[in-house]
């Protein structure tokens, strides 16, 4: 079953047809959401009614667009907020990370690389409550032997940041060590010969060679953080990132203005995640 | 250099790693477990004990839910390797340059988009008033609305939808490896194209099919939206108990004990998985 294995005809229509059906089945969830955000209805679904951008832009109920909806622009100001902190954190660990497993020979390295990777397969809903278990505990026994109050360790945006880091660090570390392993190690020593300091030489000509790694790996960070669900779900407090706001609004009935915050979702995503290939590209 | 600056800087670099796993993955772990084994006797008042496990194991719908939950986890794993197995084979081996980025870029961009969207994007099609069943009135085909959503097909579908580029992308990864003239040799020998299948490309992919079905079952496991949107309110998953218990009921020991449950079969399957397969955590998941 390569082109130059002949086969029949017919066989290879099938097949054909099967790659077809499959991508139509990848596209058509998000088609539909993007064609409704344009209905002019106050349900995201058919009769189609004609075509409207009130649901971006309206101003008067029940159709409210997405800029003048304000939970949802919070939310969106909030979600940024969070994947600002998540993607700073994870590349600065991941950086580091990559030099100690890249460069360093330790007792136990195995061991903890194997402990790095641990979060790639525990449940997000998991990661979330053991941190909410732990925290609380922590909070209680604090101000139980202080008498102050530890509103950081409750439930709240601090929590999401810590949740959220907890996994995508190992996304991060994964990516930008792919990259130091392909780095050649005599242009760093060439460096030192001509005088460097051993910092100046990481920073003057290995970090550069990162760089596009590193970009890479924020943009991954800040992506993943935007559509986490599972993990946040356990940790939000009163302020809550888009996805969770969008499923609060879904649960008690969606309108199309839920389209439209898809809508820009899927492009700004789609387009983050072209951006972030490219990086990946340059770097081969 | 001196050996003195370099191991302060093995230092600095081994602390933030360190921090990391001990306060963010292992302590509240640890923590967890802890809570689990605790029964209450009163106002903050805990003893150890095993009463969450047990009863966990003698109220039926807490443990059918969480059987039902693995079996339509392992289902939709078996699923997405069969859907996704030929695509991934003929991106890897049937396309070339330009088609073949574009088709494995097509694969990727509905895994960018928040996968809340994506099961609105479900939502839409299966509900009673949705596109599939006014379409079928259009064509005739059926007189009343039908209603899509609500029942495990519809959560199978989401399921299957949500993890399989994470089956795809290892398979086209591994399948790429695969010299075109090895199954040519296959062929030349004599072989069908069921015999080439089974004796060069399955073997070959096998590192592939692995960690694809690790990461679908373990995401299908934890999985919390789909199951609630697309089964509606009765779908009973075993993640919407847990989050019933900590955030509806506030029972965080019932909650931590399931909790640890889950946890315990994602990693038992886990491991059972590397060990038939012959693979390693680190060689599947750490690529």
């Amino acid at each position: 079953m390569i082109p130059t294995v002949p086969r029949s005809r017919f066989s290879i229509w099938c097949y054909r047809a099967y790659v077809i059906t499959f991508f139509v089945y990848l596209a058509l969830p998000l088609t539909v959401v993007c064609i409704f955000a344009f209905n002019n209805s106050v349900f995201p679904s058919l009769p189609w009614e004609g075509f409207t951008l009130a649901w971006f832009f309206g101003t008067d109920a029940p159709f409210i667009g997405v800029f003048n909806e304000r939970s949802i622009m919070r939310a969106i100001g909030t979600s940024a907020f969070v994947a600002v902190w998540v993607a700073g954190l994870a590349v600065a660990v991941g950086t580091c990370n990559a030099f100690l497993f890249v460069r360093h020979e330790f007792r136990g390295k195995a061991l903890l690389y194997m402990l790095m990777l641990l979060p790639l397969i525990i449940p997000g809903v998991i990661l979330g409550i053991s941190i909410l278990v732990f925290s609380s505990a922590v909070a209680n026994t604090l101000e139980d032997a202080t008498g102050l109050w530890f509103d950081g360790l409750r439930p709240g945006l601090i929590l999401v940041i810590l949740g959220q880091f907890s996994f995508i660090a190992t996304f991060a570390t994964l990516v930008i060590s792919a990259r130091l392993q392909k780095f050649d190690p005599s242009l760093e020593e060439a460096a030192l010969n001509l005088g460097a300091s051993q910092w100046g030489a990481i920073r003057q000509i290995t970090l550069p060679f990162l760089f596009p790694a590193i970009i890479a790996s924020a943009i991954v960070s800040v992506l993943m953080s935007f559509e986490n669900f599972n993990t946040t779900l356990m940790l939000v407090g009163s302020e809550s990132p888009l996805t969770i706001t969008m499923f609060d609004k879904l649960k008690q009935g969606s309108t199309p203005v839920l389209n439209a915050v898809s809508l820009l979702l899927i492009i700004v995503s789609a387009a983050i995640g072209l951006i972030s290939l490219l990086f990946q590209n340059a770097k081969r | 250099m001196s050996s003195d600056a370099s191991r302060l800087g093995f230092y600095l670099l081994i602390a933030p790693l360190l921090l990391w796993l001990v306060v963010l993955i292992i302590l509240p772990h640890i923590g967890l477990f802890v809570v689990s084994i605790s029964e209450k006797t009163g106002v903050r008042e805990y003893e150890i004990g095993f009463g969450n496990y047990a009863a966990f194991f003698t109220e039926p719908l807490y443990w059918r839910t969480f059987a039902r939950t693995a079996i339509m986890s392992i289902l939709a794993t078996i699923l997405t390797l069969l859907l996704g197995f030929p695509i991934a084979y003929y991106i890897a081996k049937l396309t070339r340059g330009r088609t073949k980025t574009t088709l494995f870029l097509m694969c990727m961009i509905p895994f960018w988009v928040s996968e809340l969207v994506r099961t609105y994007g479900w939502m839409i099609l299966l509900r009673e008033t949705g596109v599939f069943s006014n379409a079928l009135q259009y064509v005739g085909l059926t007189a009343g609305p039908i209603e899509f959503l609500y029942n495990d097909a519809a959560i199978m579908v989401g399921l299957v939808y949500t993890s399989i580029l994470f089956m795809v992308v290892p398979l086209v990864t591994t399948l790429d490896s695969l010299d075109d003239s090895l199954i040519e040799a296959g062929y030349d020998l004599g072989g069908t194209s069921f015999s080439v299948m089974r004796e060069i490309v399955i073997p070959h992919a096998m590192p592939g099919i692995v960690s694809g079905c690790i990461v679908v079952f373990m995401l299908s496991l934890g999985n919390y939206l789909t199951p609630i949107l697309l089964g509606g309110k009765d779908s009973l998953w075993f993640t919407g108990m847990i989050y019933t218990q900590f955030i509806t009921r506030f029972n965080w020991e019932l909650g931590s004990a399931f909790g640890f449950l889950l946890l315990a079969l994602s990693s038992l399957v886990v491991f059972v998985g590397l060990k038939l397969s012959r693979q390693s955590l680190t060689e599947t998941m750490g690529r």
